[in-house]
C-alpha cells in the first residue's frame, strides 16, 4: 500500500465527516422553528413576563448562541467547533458541555455494545464456519440452530423476556441500572463483580438475537468456499484437517464477514438507544434519548456528529485492514 | 497410419527416445478390482467397475474416455478422496507395496503427496488466493515432515520451483499475480515436493492455450524424469496423449475397455470403442465430415446389460454382447482388451 492511497483514504474520511456535518447543520435551519423562541414562548405563557422583555431575552440569547449572525458565518464557526469537538453547552444540563455528556456516557456504550457486537461476531462466525464444515462433530453443528431460531427476536422483546424470567421471577440478576444503588464506583473487585452482574442481561439480550445472523452469513459463505478447488487441493496435498479449516476455509470465508462487522459496528448506537433505555444504563443511547426529550440540541448534534465520525473512522480502518486480509485488493 | 493422424505426427516418438521398457522397471502402482458406487436419489451409479492395471516407475499412462466414463472418479478413488454419496466398494491400490485402501485416515493423509500426488484439473482456482505460494508449498511439506527446518523447507520449495522452470521468487507471490500456465506449474511443483512414486495429473492442461499446454506437458515430462515417478495423465485430448504417454487406457462407462501402448492404440486399436475414438479424430488427408461415435454415452444409473458398449457397437447386436459382460483378455504384446470379439486365447474371432 502506497503513501498516496493512505492520504486518499484519510481525505475521504474528512470528506465524509464534513458532508455529514453540513447536512446536520442545514437541515434544522430549513425549518421555520426557532428553539429559543419556543422555549421563551412556553415561559411567557406561564405569565408574569412582558412581551418586550421576552423579545429582549430572545435577542440576547440569539446573540449568545451566535444565531443572529449570517448563516454562512454560523456555518464556518460550526465547522471550526466540530474540529475541536466543541458542541457547546448542554441545554438541559447546563453548565455541562455536550462533549462532557458524550464523554461520560461513551465508556458505558463502548463497554457493552462494542464488546457484545464483537463477541456475537466471533461466536456467530465460528459457529457458522463449524456448521458448514462437513467434518465437524454433530453436537457442535447443532449448536448453531437455536441461535438461528432466535434471530427473529428483536432485542427489546429479548430484553423484556430476560428481565421478566431471570431478573423478576428467578431474581438471579438485577433488574436494571449500571451498578447497585448506593454503591460508589471504585477500582475494586467488589465493584467489578457488581458491575458485571448488571451487564449480563443487557449483554445477553444483544448477543442472543444477533449471533444467528452471523451464523447464517458465515454458513452460506462456508458452503461456497468448501466447493472451491483450493480447498480440495489442500486435502489432496495431505494437509491436516485443522490446517485446511483454518488457512484455506476460514481465511477465505471470513472476508465478507469482516465487512459485515464494520457495518454492524455502525449500527451499535441504534441498539444502544433501545437496550440502554430498557435496562437503565447511562450510555450514549440513554443520553441521546434524554437529549431528544429535552430538546437538547447541542447534545443531539454532538452525538450525531460523533456517531458519524465513529462510523467513518471504522470504515477507514476497514479500508486499511481489508488489504491485509485479501492480497487481491492490495494493488488498487 | 501414423502420418494420417494430423497434429500428432509424433506418435510414439517419445517412446523411441525414452525407450520405456516395462520389463526393466519395477512396478510401483498396482490397482486391482477398484469399484466405486455413487448412491444417488435416483439409484446406485457404479462409476468405477472392477478396474485393474499396473504401472512401472517412470511410466506414463494416458487415461481417456468420454465425460462420465470414470476418469476423474478413478483419480479420486486412488487418492481416497471420493466424497459421499460416493463410496469405494472394493479394490486395492498398491503403491510401493502398501495398499492405500488398508490405511487409516491419518495414514492415508500422510500417503497423499508423499506416495501419491494429484495435480488438479482446475489449476486456475487450485491455489489459495489469500496466502502466499510459498506458504502453500511449505504447509504441504510440514504436514508430512514435522521436524523439517524452515531453511530446509525453503530449499526444497525453491528446488521444486526451479524444476518446473519457475523463478524461486514465485515463493513470495500470490496466486493472482501468476498467469494460468504459472499456476499450473506451481501445482506441478507442489505435486513433486515430496518425490511421490505416483503422480496423477487430472486434465492438467484443459484450461490453457496450446502453447502453454505444450510447455506444461514438457514440464511434466521433465519432472517425471527427475523423480522417476509413474504418471497417470487423465484427459480427452487424444493428440496430447499421442505425444506424451507410453500407454493408453480407454475407459467406457466406468470400465477399463482397452489398455495398449500408445503406438498400438493409434495404429491398431482393438476395442470397437477405441477404434471409434481414433476414427473420430479429424484427418488432414480426408477432409470432410467429422465422424463421431453414434449414440450417447450411457447413463451410469441404467447401464446396458452385458457389454456396456453394445448399443453403440457395430458388432454388438448378438446375444452374447447383450447378456454377458466381456472379461478382460490379454493379447499378444501384453495389451489388454475387454471385448467379446477377442476370445480367451487372445485371437480375434473375425
Amino acid at each position: 500500500m502506497t503513501f498516496k492511497i493512505v492520504i486518499k483514504r484519510l481525505l475521504f474520511f474528512v470528506l465524509v465527516v464534513w458532508a455529514a456535518s453540513t447536512i446536520v447543520f442545514f437541515i434544522p435551519r430549513l425549518s421555520s422553528r426557532n428553539a429559543i423562541r419556543e422555549r421563551f414562548g412556553e415561559l411567557a405563557r406561564t405569565g408574569g413576563f412582558s412581551p418586550a422583555d421576552i423579545e429582549k431575552l430572545i435577542a440576547s440569547m440569539q446573540q449568545q448562541f451566535g444565531l443572529d449572525k449570517p448563516l454562512l458565518e454560523q456555518y464556518w464557526q460550526y465547522l471550526g467547533n466540530i474540529t475541536r469537538l466543541d458542541f457547546g453547552y448542554s441545554l438541559s444540563r447546563y453548565p455541562t458541555t455536550a462533549t462532557e455528556v458524550i464523554a461520560q456516557s461513551l465508556p458505558w456504550t463502548i463497554g457493552l455494545l462494542l464488546v457484545t457486537t464483537v463477541l456475537s461476531f466471533v461466536i456467530g462466525t465460528l459457529l457458522g464456519a463449524v456448521a458448514a464444515w462437513p467434518k465437524s462433530p454433530g453436537w457442535l453443528r447443532s449448536m448453531a440452530t437455536p441461535f438461528i431460531l432466535l434471530t427473529g427476536v428483536p432485542p427489546v422483546i429479548m430484553g423484556i423476556l430476560l428481565l421478566f424470567f431471570i431478573g423478576f421471577r428467578l431474581k438471579w440478576l438485577p433488574l436494571g441500572g449500571a451498578y447497585s444503588v448506593g454503591v460508589v464506583p471504585t477500582w475494586s473487585w467488589t465493584f467489578f463483580f457488581d458491575l458485571m452482574q448488571h451487564q449480563i442481561l443487557p449483554a445477553l439480550a444483544l448477543i442472543l438475537g444477533s449471533v444467528g445472523g452471523w451464523v447464517l452469513s458465515m454458513r452460506g459463505m462456508g458452503i461456497t468456499i468448501q466447493g472451491e478447488d483450493y480447498v480440495n487441493f489442500a486435502e489432496h496435498k495431505g494437509l491436516t484437517g485443522g490446517r485446511i479449516f483454518r488457512d484455506y476455509y476460514l481465511r477465505n470465508a471470513l472476508l465478507p464477514q469482516v465487512t459485515g462487522l464494520a457495518l454492524a459496528l455502525g449500527t451499535v448506537v441504534t441498539s444502544a438507544v433501545i437496550v440502554e433505555g430498557l435496562f437503565g444504563l447511562p450510555g450514549i443511547g440513554t443520553a441521546l434519548n434524554l437529549a431528544i426529550r429535552a430538546n437538547d440540541f447541542p447534545v443531539i448534534y454532538g452525538i450525531v456528529i460523533f456517531i458519524t465520525i465513529a462510523i467513518a473512522a471504522l470504515m477507514t480502518i476497514l479500508e486499511f485492514v481489508y488489504p491485509l486480509l485479501d492480497p487481491r485488493i492490495r494493488e488498487n | 497410419m501414423m502420418e494420417t493422424i494430423p497434429g500428432i505426427a509424433e506418435v510414439g516418438s517419445r517412446n523411441a527416445t525414452a525407450a520405456y521398457d516395462a520389463s526393466k522397471t519395477k512396478t510401483v502402482l498396482r490397482v486391482s478390482g477398484l469399484e466405486v458406487t455413487y448412491y444417488t436419489d435416483l439409484g446406485r451409479a457404479k462409476a468405477l467397475d472392477d478396474v485393474s492395471f499396473t504401472l512401472g516407475a517412470g511410466e506414463k499412462l494416458g487415461m481417456v474416455g468420454e465425460s462420465g466414463s470414470g476418469k476423474s472418479t478413478m483419480a479420486l478413488a486412488m487418492m481416497r478422496m471420493i466424497k459421499p454419496p460416493g463410496r469405494i466398494e472394493r479394490g486395492q491400490v498398491i503403491v510401493d507395496d502398501v495398499d492405500l485402501m488398508s490405511l487409516d485416515e491419518e495414514g492415508m493423509r500422510r500417503a497423499r503427496l508423499s506416495k501419491i500426488a494429484y495435480i488438479p484439473q482446475g489449476a486456475m482456482n487450485s491455489l489459495n488466493p489469500v496466502i502466499r505460494i510459498g506458504a502453500q508449498m511449505a504447509d504441504a511439506i510440514r504436514s508430512h515432515m514435522r521436524r523439517e527446518s524452515r531453511s530446509a523447507i525453503e530449499d526444497r520449495c525453491a528446488a521444486a520451483l526451479r524444476s518446473v522452470d519457475l523463478d524461486p521468487g514465485v515463493y513470495r507471490m500470490y496466486a493472482h499475480e501468476l498467469s494460468g500456465g504459472m499456476k499450473q506449474r506451481v501445482c506441478i511443483a507442489i505435486g513433486i515436493l515430496l518425490r511421490p512414486s505416483v503422480i496423477i495429473a487430472d486434465e492438467p492442461t484443459s484450461a490453457l492455450d496450446v502453447v502453454t499446454q505444450r510447455q506444461v506437458m514438457e514440464t511434466i515430462n521433465k519432472v517425471q524424469a527427475d523423480i522417476n515417478a509413474a504418471v497417470i495423465l487423465i484427459g480427452h485430448d487424444m493428440g496430447l496423449m499421442a505425444q506424451t504417454v507410453d500407454r493408453v487406457a480407454v475407459m467406457y462407462a466406468g470400465r477399463l475397455v482397452e489398455l495398449s501402448t500408445v503406438k498400438e492404440m493409434f495404429t491398431d486399436p482393438k476395442h470397437p470403442y477405441s477404434q471409434a475414438l481414433i476414427n473420430s479424430l479429424p484427418n488432414l488427408d480426408k477432409r470432410g465430415v467429422f465422424s463421431g461415435i453414434p449414440g450417447l454415452a450411457p447413463s451410469l444409473l441404467r447401464l446396458p446389460s452385458g457389454c456396456a458398449f453394445h448399443p453403440r457397437c457395430p458388432h454388438g447386436q448378438q446375444e452374447l454382447q447383450r447378456s454377458v459382460r466381456p472379461a478382460p483378455v490379454i493379447l499378444a504384446g501384453g495389451r489388454m482388451v475387454a471385448c467379446h470379439l477377442y476370445g480367451e486365447e487372445g485371437h480375434a474371432h473375425e
